[in-house]
C-alpha cells in the first residue's frame, strides 16, 4: 500500500506540514524533513521554489527567492533527497509550480520522484484539463498521486471530477486566497467545509492555507481529515536554531 | 494553417489556461461568456460608438512623406499615439470594460507597464464609475513618472510591485495575485496578448480595430488594401496583434514583429523573447519565454517599460513558430535614435516602444513602391525624461 494511503486509512487529525526546499540555508532540506518528523508531522510537503509564485504570499514569496538566490534548482533539490528515505519514512510530496516541471521534464521529474521516494506532487498551476490531457498517464504510470486543489468557489460537480482524477487526497482551500492569510472560520466557510463533508468523496481531505495555530487547526480538523500549515512554518524556522525552531513550533501543534 | 484559437483554447502549441484553481471560476466564467457578449449587437453598438466619440477613432492612416523618401517605399503609419489617452491600449480597456459591466463586476484591477495600460484603464474606469487598482512595478513607476499621476489623478489606488525585477512581470504577479483574493466581484483587465485563455483571444479581437481599418484607409489611400509589411512592436504583442489581426491569413502580407533588444541580444540586458527564449509557462499559458535552465523566469531589460516583459503572447509563439511571423529585435540606441528620426522628419514624438517598429525601417531594403504599414502604437510623452536624458536635450 502506498505510504499517502496507509497514513489515511490509520490516521485522523494529520498534521501536514509545507515548506520551502533550500531555506533558510540551502542544504536545510533534509534536515528539516528529520526534525518534523521526528517533532510529529505525518505528512510533509517539500516546496521546490519558482521566480513566479502567483498562488502564494509574501512569506512563501521571500523564502522562494532566497532559496533560489542561494543556488537551489530542481536538480539540486533530487540530490538532496536522495538519501530521504534512510532518514524520513513519513509520506512527502513535492509542491511547486509547472514551469520547472516541464523544463525538467515530466517524465524526468516523475522519475526523479520515484528513485528518492516521494510520494506525490502538488502543482497548483496545472490544470485539470491538461493534467487528464497529457500528464496524467505518465505520473499514474510512475504510481505517483497528483493532488488537486478546491476552493469555496468550486462547483459541486467539478468537484467530483476532481476526487475522480485524485489518488491521494484532496486539498481544501479555507478561501479564495494566496497563501499565508489567517484563517477566519466564518459561516460560510463552515457550511463549505460540511458541503464538501456531506459529498462523500471517495478521497480523503486536508485543509490549508492560512492555519496558523493549534486552534485554527483543530477547527480544520473537524472537517477534514486533517490540516496543512505552510506560512506559519515558515516564518518560524530560523537559521541560527534551526531544529529548535522546528521542534518549539511543533510542540504548539503536538503538546 | 489555423493561425487563430481552437475550442480548446490553443493556438498551435500555445496558449491554454495554466492558472490555479483559485482563478478558474473567474476564467471560466469569461471563457463561457466572451465571444457571446462581444458579438451581441448591443455591446458592439456601445464599443463602436465610445471608440468613435471617446477614443477618436479611426485612428488616422498616416502616409510618412519624408520617411517614405528616406527608405524608398511607401511608409504609412498607424496612428495609434492619437488615440484619447495615447496609446492603442484604450481599445482593448473599452471593450474589457463594457464586458466587466456585462458580468456585473464592481472592481477593475490591472498591470501595467510603460503606465499607458494602467492609465487606460484608470481612465475607463472613471467614466464608468467603478473602482481601480493598478499594479506597477517599483522601477516603472520612477520611469514613468507623468504617468503614475494620471492614474492617481483618474483616482486609481497604484500599487508598488516589489518583488523580483520589480517591472511588468511582477505587476502581473501582483495582479494575478489580487484576483486570487477576490474571486467574486473583480475583473482583471490585462494589458496585452497574453494571460490564460481566453485573454489572448479575446485581447486580440479588441484590438483587431487596428488591422480594420487599416484595411479600408489602404483601399481608399491606394486602391489596394493588400500592403507588402506590416509592422509593429512587441511586449505582450497587443498591438501588433491588432496590426496582424485581418492580415494573418493572407499569406501575401508580410508580418514583422520587433522585440525590444535591449543592450544588446547576447549582452544579458535584452527583452528579445523569440531569440532568447524557450517554450514554457508564464502567467497562465504555454508560450515562449526567457527562463534559466531550470524553468526559472528571467529578468528582461529594455529601455521601453513596455517591452519590459519576459515573455510574448500565445498567439504570436504560433506566429514564430510556424514561420508566419517574422520576428527581428532592435537595439536600446537603434529604438531611440528611430524615435528621434521621426521627431525630426514628420514632426511626430513616437513612444519609446512603437520607435522599436520605426527603427527597424532602417534594417530592411525596399526596391521602391513597396507599400509598408507600421503601427505607431503610442505618442512619447511618456518618456520624455528619457529622450531628454540620452540626447542631452
Ligand atoms: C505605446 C506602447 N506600445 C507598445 C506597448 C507594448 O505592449 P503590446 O506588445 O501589448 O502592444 C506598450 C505597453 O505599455 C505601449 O505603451
Amino acid at each position: 500500500m502506498s505510504r499517502i494511503k496507509e497514513l489515511f486509512q490509520t490516521k485522523k487529525n494529520i498534521l501536514s506540514i509545507y515548506y520551502t526546499a533550500g531555506y533558510p540555508g540551502l542544504n536545510d532540506t533534509v534536515q528539516i524533513a528529520e526534525t518534523l518528523e521526528q517533532s510529529g508531522a505525518d505528512l510533509l510537503e517539500i516546496g521546490f521554489p519558482y521566480s513566479d509564485p502567483v498562488a502564494d504570499g509574501p512569506t512563501i514569496q521571500a523564502s522562494s527567492k532566497q532559496s533560489l538566490d542561494q543556488g537551489m534548482t530542481l536538480k539540486l533539490l533530487f540530490e538532496q533527497l536522495k538519501d530521504l528515505r534512510k532518514k524520513v519514512s513519513i509520506p512527502v510530496l513535492l509542491m511547486g509550480y509547472v514551469n520547472p516541471v516541464l523544463q525538467f521534464g515530466v517524465e524526468n521529474f516523475c522519475k526523479a520522484c520515484v528513485e528518492v521516494g516521494v510520494d506525490g506532487c502538488i502543482v497548483p498551476d496545472l490544470p485539470m484539463a491538461e493534467y487528464e490531457a497529457l500528464y496524467q498517464g505518465i505520473f499514474e504510470g510512475n504510481g505517483l498521486s497528483n493532488i488537486f486543489l478546491v476552493t469555496p468557489q468550486t462547483s459541486t460537480e467539478r468537484i467530483h471530477k476532481i476526487d475522480g482524477l485524485s489518488n491521494g487526497f484532496i486539498y481544501l482551500l479555507s478561501s479564495s486566497a494566496t497563501t499565508g492569510q489567517n484563517l477566519q472560520v466564518s459561516e460560510g466557510t463552515e457550511s463549505y467545509f460540511s458541503r464538501i463533508a456531506d459529498m462523500k468523496l471517495k478521497n480523503p481531505t486536508m485543509i490549508g492555507f492560512g492555519i496558523d495555530s493549534k486552534e485554527t487547526f483543530d477547527k480544520a480538523c473537524e472537517y477534514a481529515n486533517g490540516a496543512i500549515i505552510g506560512s506559519a512554518f515558515v516564518k518560524a524556522l530560523d537559521a541560527n536554531d534551526l531544529n529548535g525552531s522546528v521542534k518549539t513550533f511543533m510542540q504548539k501543534f503536538k503538546g | 494553417m489555423n493561425y487563430f484559437v481552437n475550442e480548446k483554447g490553443y493556438f498551435g502549441d500555445f496558449g491554454g489556461a495554466y492558472i490555479p484553481e483559485m482563478l478558474y471560476p473567474n476564467v471560466e466564467e469569461l471563457r463561457q461568456n466572451y465571444l457571446k457578449i462581444i458579438g451581441d449587437e448591443s455591446f458592439q453598438k456601445e464599443f463602436h460608438q465610445l471608440l468613435k466619440d471617446y477614443v477618436g477613432r479611426p485612428s488616422p492612416l498616416y502616409l510618412a512623406k519624408r520617411l517614405s523618401q528616406k527608405y524608398n517605399a511607401n511608409i504609412f503609419l498607424k496612428r495609434e499615439d492619437l488615440n484619447h489617452t495615447g496609446a492603442h491600449k484604450i481599445n482593448n480597456t473599452i471593450g474589457q470594460i463594457l464586458l466587466a459591466e456585462r458580468l456585473g463586476k464592481k472592481r477593475i484591477i490591472a498591470e501595467t507597464g510603460a503606465g499607458q495600460h494602467g492609465v487606460a484603464t484608470a481612465t475607463v474606469c472613471a467614466l464608468r464609475g467603478l473602482e481601480c487598482v493598478v499594479y506597477m512595478g517599483e522601477i516603472d513607476i520612477q520611469r514613468q513618472a507623468p504617468n503614475v499621476a494620471r492614474m492617481k489623478m483618474l483616482g486609481a489606488k497604484v500599487v508598488p510591485a516589489t518583488s523580483g525585477s520589480k517591472t511588468l512581470k511582477d505587476a502581473t504577479n501582483e495582479a494575478m495575485r489580487d484576483w486570487i483574493n477576490n474571486p467574486i466581484d473583480t475583473h482583471y483587465i490585462i494589458g496585452s496578448v497574453v494571460g490564460p485563455h481566453p485573454y489572448p483571444d479575446m485581447v486580440a479581437i479588441f484590438q483587431s480595430i487596428i488591422s480594420e481599418e487599416t484595411k479600408k484607409q489602404l483601399i481608399e489611400q491606394t486602391g489596394n488594401d493588400q500592403p507588402d509589411y506590416v509592422l509593429a512592436c512587441v511586449g505582450g504583442g497587443s498591438n501588433a496583434m491588432g496590426m496582424f489581426y485581418h492580415f494573418i491569413d493572407d499569406e501575401k502580407v508580410k508580418l514583422i514583429a520587433v522585440e525590444a533588444g535591449g543592450r544588446g541580444v547576447d549582452t544579458g540586458f535584452s527583452a528579445a523573447t523569440t531569440f532568447l527564449g524557450k517554450e514554457g509557462v508564464l502567467h497562465g499559458s504555454r508560450s515562449i519565454l526567457m527562463q534559466t535552465e531550470d524553468g526559472q523566469v528571467v529578468e528582461p531589460h529594455s529601455v521601453s517599460a513596455g517591452l519590459d516583459y519576459p515573455g510574448i503572447g500565445p498567439q504570436h509563439a504560433h506566429l514564430f513558430k510556424t514561420g508566419r511571423g517574422e520576428y527581428v529585435s532592435i537595439t536600446d540606441d537603434e529604438a531611440l535614435q528611430a524615435g528621434l528620426l521621426l521627431t525630426q522628419m514628420e514632426g511626430i514624438i513616437p513612444a519609446i516602444e512603437s520607435a522599436h517598429a520605426l527603427a527597424y525601417l532602417e534594417k530592411m531594403s525596399f526596391k521602391g513602391g513597396e507599400n509598408v504599414v507600421v503601427c505607431l502604437s503610442g505618442r512619447g510623452d511618456k518618456d520624455m525624461d528619457t529622450y531628454m536624458k540620452y540626447f542631452n536635450l
